[in-house]
């Protein structure tokens, strides 16, 4: 039986599990190391001790490397940014990012005529002299990476492509990320997540080598897939190209986890952690997705990431002596030094938890004599806000399951009437396990003209694209399924003219999915 | 007069968003493109509308096009500016003050690009005090004012300027222009004299939207209820607390026209709403009872940040509160009822002020 392996490497820990079909084998949660290559080989090392490598058949890994190095503005490349409009043009790329992460990525902005109408037909002519112009300018600047964009990419990518030629014909030497590739629809949006996925892939190629070098050290040869922000997976090589896509894996990774340790499909995810719980919404086995412009590092985003509340509720979270306040204040990651039940003399959530029976972590004896009345307040309070953060998160009245995963999870078990608790085995490993669960997804997300056509032809023709591009991702043609979709009329047009539509399709990949019917 | 800088327009861009009444369009886009323009030309001039001559020309600028088409093809402050200098090529008058068509949505900020770069000052005063989806729902038809003559300037150098014998014709005209010209233009409309204007227009929308907005960032700072301090600010009324369940869009002569169906959270739990909309937001309805119809203006605010969330984009498994406010006085009179009430949108409805009905809410 072919094996699977799935890593979390989180910003605290890196979690490693070892899957037959749908079984968790082995499981481990190691620190993560400042070189996180050597965190991962430590994980795996532990986690392989029982397992023959030449059964492993593919590995998983979702990581924080990339969201990271844009938070903190660090490892980032500078990138010229082309985009086809029409000159001159007032909002420029990067118009709405901090100074200091633009001062980091800035290498120099270029308008050329070029683009497309919301239909499809031309805005300009492709300013072919002009482009050739501009790349030898950033040749001369010595910056490597490009950012090209164009006006309605989403709906007529020609210029784009054409353009990118051109630049290629000049540039050999330079990357170039197209936006038609990275975003969705929303010029200065898509022209953002290009920039940062340009300015990314000199770090992307050094963390894909480094995580490629673990996992050769380890002995396992098995291919190498990385988790996506919408809980699909794309190739390791892939990553090298489009490392944008892996910024907000976490909080999906999590709650995909939880959905398959626990075969529930509708839910509310409860992950709790050191500092914070983060509650999501699973809904088909997959996270909801926000609605509203998300940013990252101050950059204002249109990508799918999970709607995830998160409040001021972890196992290192303070409590007061009476019971009377609960956090916000926590003790992160020293809780294995600093709690009670560990040796420590702050009051923690986690010695609330211990002396309520919740959990057997440390030493029980050590808060064996908190007044029952300090615990019995301190757990209202927390469940007083757990159910408030649960019912924003639920999309109707009825009642859901609630899934409790992440290291903390078990403690919320002491939690007094919170209704449908499930915390599976191996919680503590979910976001691993999510890693390694991940499907292969394909997505359609344009402005169709109605002129000629109808609504429902136009959506029969994008599910079917994305369909075509899940299976071609590695999805089970069998198994693949339509998971959003959306379309939305553009107004102020009379007769209906053009409508934006929005089809994701995933599926899992076909290796496992033969595994998971042979079982 | 005094002197709107950057500051003063982020507050008024979250404020127009309420005032757009779930349309009007993003005013983000609308915000950069200002922004920009004050960065580069300084601040702008906004004047009372009692600071406005008599004698001085007056006239709407305003973005025309659809709101998917704005975030892509994004506006330029070539047109915003330019638009004013081709209607005065046109008509051969000199034009000294600008204001917005409407101050809600993308158009409560457009204005400040125009007068950034031209110097010709912003009056604090609106032909809506909202948004709406057409031309001629302006308060100025109400007193028999025309939208000609227009001119309309896109980013291909086209101009068209124009002459109508009804709004309607304008709107029509208009319309099929922005089309051909890829869903977006910059245009000038309803000039009128500064006398015209203190009959006609609605005062203070600029001003209005700038309270409402540094009452929403206020609150979030000081974490108390943005939703409460927009009620407080415009003496509106709490239609529901509740989550999104359904949304249902389709296109009808190029309006966005559906339904939002939202159940009770907390102190509503258990009562459902239905809130209609084409474009803007123009019915709701509490447990079957119509609790706000336009001319009022309904919104979503997103329950901890004050957040508006337009209807364009309101959608399954948003939180939000549903809030009614009172529409200027020019719209409840027997003339604003017929132009702008439930049944110029075809509903059956008689108009109840949503104070009115405020009472039902509690009951």
């Amino acid at each position: 039986m072919p094996l699977r392996i799935g890593i979390d490497v989180g910003g605290t820990n890196t979690d490693a599990v070892v899957l037959d079909g749908s079984r968790v084998v082995a499981a481990t949660k190691a620190p993560t190391s400042k070189d996180v290559t050597s965190g991962i080989l430590a994980a795996l090392t532990e986690v392989l001790g029982a397992v023959d490598t030449g059964e492993v058949a593919s590995v998983f890994i979702g990581t924080t490397h990339f969201i990271n190095a844009i938070a903190q503005g660090r490892d980032l490349g500078r990138v010229a940014v082309v985009r086809l409009a029409t000159p001159p043009q007032s909002l420029l790329p990067m118009i709405d990012w901090p100074d200091r992460l633009r001062e980091v990525v800035d290498g120099g902005v270029y308008v050329c005529a070029g683009g497309a109408q919301f239909d499809g037909s031309p805005l300009n002519e492709l300013d072919e002299a002009g482009l050739r112009q501009a790349a030898k300018q950033i040749g001369a600047s010595g910056v490597r990476h490009i950012a090209l964009s164009s006006v309605f990419s989403t709906v007529n990518p020609e210029p784009e492509i054409r353009a990118e030629e051109i630049l290629r014909e000049e540039l050999p030497e330079v990357s170039i990320t197209r936006s038609a590739l990275v975003g969705r629809n929303g010029l200065l949006e898509r022209e953002s997540a290009t920039i940062l996925n340009a300015a990314l892939l000199d770090l992307a190629g050094s963390v894909i080598d480094g995580l490629e070098a673990a996992v050769a050290s380890a002995g396992i040869s098995a291919t190498i897939s990385l988790s996506q922000n919408d809980g699909t997976v794309m190739p390791l090589d892939r990553a090298r190209t489009f490392p944008i896509f892996t910024i907000a894996s976490g909080p999906t990774n999590s709650i995909r986890g939880a959905a398959l340790l626990t075969g529930i499909d509708h839910g509310v995810v409860v992950d709790v952690g050191g500092t914070t719980s983060d509650v999501g919404m699973l809904h088909h086995g997959f996270p909801r997705e926000s609605t509203v412009a998300m940013s990252f590092a101050g950059v204002r985003s249109n990508f799918r990431i999970p709607d995830v509340l998160s409040l001021a509720l972890g196992g290192g979270t303070h409590i007061a002596e009476d019971g009377s306040a609960v956090g916000p204040e926590s003790v992160g990651h020293r809780i294995t030094t600093e709690a009670r039940v560990f040796g420590g003399d702050t009051l923690t959530f986690t010695d609330v938890a211990v002396a309520a029976g919740a959990a057997q972590v440390g030493d029980p004896a050590a808060v064996s004599g908190l007044p029952a009345d300090t615990v019995r307040r301190a757990l209202g309070i927390a469940t007083e806000r757990l159910v408030r953060a649960i019912d924003k998160a639920k999309l109707t009245v009825a009642d859901i399951p609630v899934i409790l995963v992440g290291g903390g999870g078990p403690l919320l078990a002491a939690l007094p009437d919170l209704g449908d608790v499930v915390i599976p085995d191996h919680a503590g490993v979910a976001n691993a396990v999510g890693a390694a669960f991940a499907e292969a997804g394909g997505e359609v997300d344009r402005i169709y003209s109605l002129s000629g056509t109808t609504r429902a032809e136009v959506l029969e023709s994008a599910t079917a694209e994305a369909v075509a591009r899940a299976v071609e991702a590695g999805a089970d043609p069998e198994a693949v399924r339509i998971v959003d979709t959306e379309d939305v009329p553009l107004t102020h047009l009379p007769g209906g003219g053009a409508v934006h539509v929005r089809v994701k399709a995933a599926g899992p990949f076909r290796t496992l999915a033969t595994t998971l019917k042979g079982q | 007069m005094r002197l709107i800088d950057e500051a003063a327009l982020a507050d008024i861009t979250l404020g127009s968003t309420v005032l757009g009444s779930g349309g009007g369009g993003d005013p983000y886009i609308g915000m950069l493109l200002a922004r920009e323009a004050i960065r580069r030309h300084g601040p702008v001039p906004l004047v009372d509308l009692d600071e406005v001559p008599g004698d001085a020309n007056i006239v709407f600028i305003a973005g025309l096009g659809a709101p998917g088409v704005l975030v892509e093809k994004l506006p330029r402050e070539n047109e915003y500016a330019g638009v004013l200098r081709e209607l005065e090529r046109f008509t051969g008058q000199t034009y000294s003050y600008i204001c917005p068509a409407e101050a809600g949505g993308f158009n409560g900020v457009t204005p400040f690009t125009t007068s950034a770069v031209t110097g010709v000052p912003v009056v604090d005063a609106d032909g809506m005090g909202r948004a709406f989806p057409e031309l001629q729902l302006v308060t100025p038809t109400l007193y028999g004012g025309r939208a000609t003559p227009l001119t309309m300037v896109d980013e291909h150098g086209n101009v068209m300027s124009l002459e109508s014998p009804t709004n309607a014709w304008s709107e029509a005209y208009v319309r099929a222009a922005v089309v051909a010209s890829g869903a977006h233009g910059a245009i000038a409309v309803y000039p009128m004299t500064g006398a015209e204007a203190k009959e006609r227009l609605i005062r203070g929308p600029i001003t209005l939207a700038e309270e409402i907005g540094r009452a929403i960032r206020e609150a979030r700072a000081a974490h108390t209820s943005p939703v409460e301090a927009v009620l407080a600010k415009q003496g509106g009324v709490l239609l529901l607390t509740g989550k999104v369940e359904e949304v249902e869009r389709k296109n009808e002569g190029g309006w966005t026209v559906g339904k939002a169906r939202l159940s009770g959270l907390d102190d509503d739990r258990g009562r459902r709403m239905t809130v209609d909309f084409q474009n803007e937001y123009l019915i709701a309805e509490r447990d079957g009872r119509v609790v706000a119809t336009s001319p009022d203006l309904i919104m979503t605010l997103e329950i901890d940040s004050g957040e508006p969330i337009p209807a364009e984009e309101i959608r399954y498994g948003y939180r939000v509160a549903v809030v009614g406010l009172p529409c200027d006085p020019h719209w409840r009179t027997e003339a604003g009822i017929e132009i702008a009430g439930p049944r110029h949108f075809g509903y059956d409805i008689d108009y109840r002020p949503v104070e009115e009905t405020a009472g039902d809410v509690r009951a």
